[in-house]
C-alpha cells in the first residue's frame, strides 16, 4: 500500500499555496505509507538555468562550500540553496554538464535526485509530516506537483527507494503497486543507455517513460505503452515540465480518485485527500478508468 | 433526528452508539456530517434506524449492515455495504470497486455509477446501480439480484453461480460460464419490484438478463486437463 497525491493547477492566484495544499493532502495519506515520504514540485522557469537537486546522508561536511567548488572546478557560477540533507544547485544550462561531472568527482557520496529547469524533489524516510517539515515543504510555490507516502513491499525502506523516482529532465514518478517484469524491462534499459540508483521496481517504470520520450513519444503515448510493456499492478502520477499524467493498469486494484474544477486538476489515493481542496464540493469528483491514460498540459 | 459529528467523535464512539440502537430504540433518525472520506462509518449496524450520511465516504461504509436504512448523500469510497445482510444502503453518487460484495441480502442502490468487481461474490443482496458497472461485477456471485440501468465492463459474472444479472444497456464482455438468458414472467415481476424500491425510471421489458450457464461450476471430467 502508498498513496499518491497530485496537484495541476490551472488557476495562477493558486500557486503560491501549491505547497502548502500538496502538504495537507500528503499528511492525510499518512497511514497508507509511513515509511518515508516525497515530493516533486515544479516551479517557474525563470531564467535559463538549470537546477539540480542534491542529497546528501552527510550535509553538513558534504555542503559544505560545495557552490565555491563547484564553480571554481566548472568554471560558472554555482548557486546553492541548502535544505537539511538536500540542496538546490542552479548553474547556467550551458555548463550543467560539467557541473554535474564537477560534482560527481568533488562529492562522490552524494546524490543527484533530479535535474531540469524547474523541478525539485524532496524525499526522505519517515512520517510524511516529519519529511514535510524538513522541507518546508507548505512554503514552496509551483504550478504542479505530486506526492508520495510508502509502504515498501519490492526494496528496502532508504532516501534513494523512497519516491518520487526522477530519471529524466523535469520528469517524475510515482507509484502505487508492484511490477513483476522490472528486472527483465530494466536490463532492456540499461542496454538503451539509462542509469539506474536502485533495485526499486517504481525506478523502472520512470525509467521506461523517459526511454520512451527520449524516442519521441509525448506523455500520453508514453502513458498509453506502458500499458501494453508493464506487467503488474500499478497507478501511477507521473510530472513533466509542463504536463501531469495519470494512469492505471487494466485491474485497477490499487485506489484512485480524481477531482478537477475551473482551478486544478487533483489526484488522490482516497478522496480524504482531497477534502480540503477549495471548491471540492462542486468540483467534478470521479475514479479513473482502468487501462486509461489521463493526462493535462499547460 | 440525533446527530454524530465527525469532526469531532472517534470512529468507535461513533459506530458504537449507532450499534447500541436495537428494536426497541426510541431514536430512530441519525445524522452524520463531517464524513470527509473517513473509513468504515455505519458499520455493524442491527437495528431499524434511518441513518444519513452527509457527504462522501472512504472504505467500507455500512459494511455488514443488519436492519438499517443507510442514505449517502455522497459518493462512496471502496468495499461501500460489504456482507450486507438485511435493510438498505442507499449511495447518491458513484460507488468506487467491489461495492455490495459477498452480500447476503438487503437492497443496496447506487444512483451514479459503480466502478469494478460490483457485486463481488455476493449471497443474496439485492443491487441496484442507476448508471454503469466497471469490469469484473458479479464475479463468483452465488445468488440475488444486480441490476444495472446503464452498460457493464468487461467480464461480466465471470464463473457465475446462481446470481440473476440484469442489464439496460451494453454489456463490453461476459465473463467465463455467464450467458444471455431468457427472461421470463417472474423476472419481470422480480425487476419490477426491484426497480420501484430502488427509485428507477426504467422498464423491466427494457433489459436483458444473464446467468450461469452452469458448465463450470459442478466438476465435469472433460474438463480435467484443464485444471
Amino acid at each position: 500500500m502508498c498513496g499518491i497525491v497530485g496537484l495541476f493547477l490551472k488557476d495562477k492566484s493558486l500557486e503560491p499555496k501549491l505547497g502548502s495544499m500538496l502538504t495537507d493532502m500528503l499528511i492525510t495519506m499518512t497511514d497508507r505509507g509511513p515509511d518515508s515520504a516525497g515530493i516533486a514540485i515544479y516551479g517557474r522557469d525563470e531564467d535559463n538555468n538549470t537546477k539540480l537537486t542534491i542529497q546528501s546522508g552527510n550535509p553538513g561536511q558534504d555542503f559544505d562550500g560545495l557552490d565555491k567548488a563547484l564553480s571554481e572546478a566548472a568554471n560558472a557560477q554555482v548557486s546553492m540553496r541548502i535544505k537539511d540533507t538536500h540542496a538546490v544547485l542552479e548553474v547556467s544550462d550551458e555548463h550543467a554538464d560539467d557541473v554535474r561531472a564537477a560534482l560527481a568527482e568533488l562529492r562522490p557520496n552524494v546524490r543527484v535526485m533530479s535535474a531540469g529547469d524547474i523541478m525539485e524533489i524532496y524525499k526522505e524516510v519517515g512520517l510524511p509530516k516529519d519529511v514535510a517539515d524538513r522541507f518546508d515543504l507548505a512554503e514552496m510555490s509551483g504550478s504542479h506537483g505530486i506526492g508520495h507516502t510508502r509502504m515498501a513491499t519490492e526494496s528496502a525502506v532508504t532516501t534513494m527507494g523512497a519516491h518520487p523516482f526522477s530519471t529524466g529532465s523535469d520528469q517524475c514518478l510515482v507509484h502505487n503497486g508492484s511490477l513483476s517484469n522490472h528486472n527483465s524491462l530494466r536490463r532492456k534499459l540499461k542496454r538503451d543507455g539509462i542509469a539506474f540508483e536502485t533495485d526499486n521496481d517504481s525506478e523502472v517504470a520512470a525509467a521506461y517513460l523517459t526511454s520512451k520520450m527520449n524516442h519521441g513519444s509525448n506523455l500520453g503515448e508514453a502513458l498509453e505503452s506502458s500499458l501494453d510493456d508493464l506487467d503488474g499492478f500499478f497507478t501511477f502520477v507521473v510530472g513533466t515540465k509542463d504536463g501531469f499524467g495519470v494512469v492505471r493498469d487494466p485491474i485497477a486494484c490499487k485506489p484512485a480518485v480524481m477531482a478537477e474544477t475551473d482551478q486544478y486538476v487533483a489526484f488522490g489515493s482516497e478522496y480524504r485527500a482531497l477534502v480540503n481542496l477549495p471548491g471540492i464540493e462542486q468540483a467534478r469528483v470521479w475514479e479513473p478508468e482502468p487501462a486509461t491514460v489521463y493526462f493535462w498540459e499547460h | 433526528m440525533q446527530t454524530i459529528d465527525m469532526a469531532s467523535t472517534e470512529l468507535r464512539e461513533a459506530n458504537s452508539t449507532l450499534q447500541a440502537q436495537k428494536a426497541d430504540t426510541n431514536q430512530k433518525a441519525w445524522e452524520i456530517v463531517n464524513p470527509k472520506g473517513s473509513h468504515a462509518i455505519a458499520c455493524g449496524l442491527d437495528g431499524p434506524i434511518e441513518v444519513t450520511v452527509r457527504g462522501s465516504t472512504g472504505y467500507y461504509c455500512a459494511g455488514m449492515n443488519k436492519q438499517a436504512h443507510i442514505h449517502i448523500v455522497g459518493s462512496a469510497g471502496p468495499g461501500v455495504a460489504e456482507n450486507m445482510m438485511s435493510g438498505t444502503v442507499v449511495i447518491d453518487g458513484d460507488a468506487s470497486q467491489y461495492a455490495g460484495a459477498t452480500g447476503h441480502g438487503g437492497l443496496l442502490v447506487i444512483k451514479g455509477n459503480a466502478s469494478s468487481r460490483c457485486g463481488i461474490s455476493m449471497k443474496g443482496i439485492d443491487i441496484v446501480v442507476h448508471g454503469n458497472i466497471g469490469h469484473m461485477s458479479a464475479f463468483m456471485a452465488q445468488s440475488g439480484n444486480l441490476v444495472v440501468l446503464g452498460d457493464a465492463g468487461d467480464a461480466l459474472g465471470d464463473s457465475l453461480y446462481e446470481a440473476r444479472l440484469f442489464v439496460r444497456g451494453t454489456v463490453k464482455s461476459l465473463g467465463a460460464d455467464c450467458i444471455e438468458k431468457e427472461m421470463r414472467p417472474e423476472h419481470l415481476g422480480i425487476l419490477k419490484d426491484l426497480l420501484e424500491r430502488a427509485d428507477a425510471d426504467a422498464k423491466p421489458e427494457e433489459f436483458k438478463r444473464y446467468g450461469s450457464a452452469r458448465k463450470l461450476y459442478n466438476f465435469d471430467v472433460d474438463n480435467a486437463s484443464a485444471y
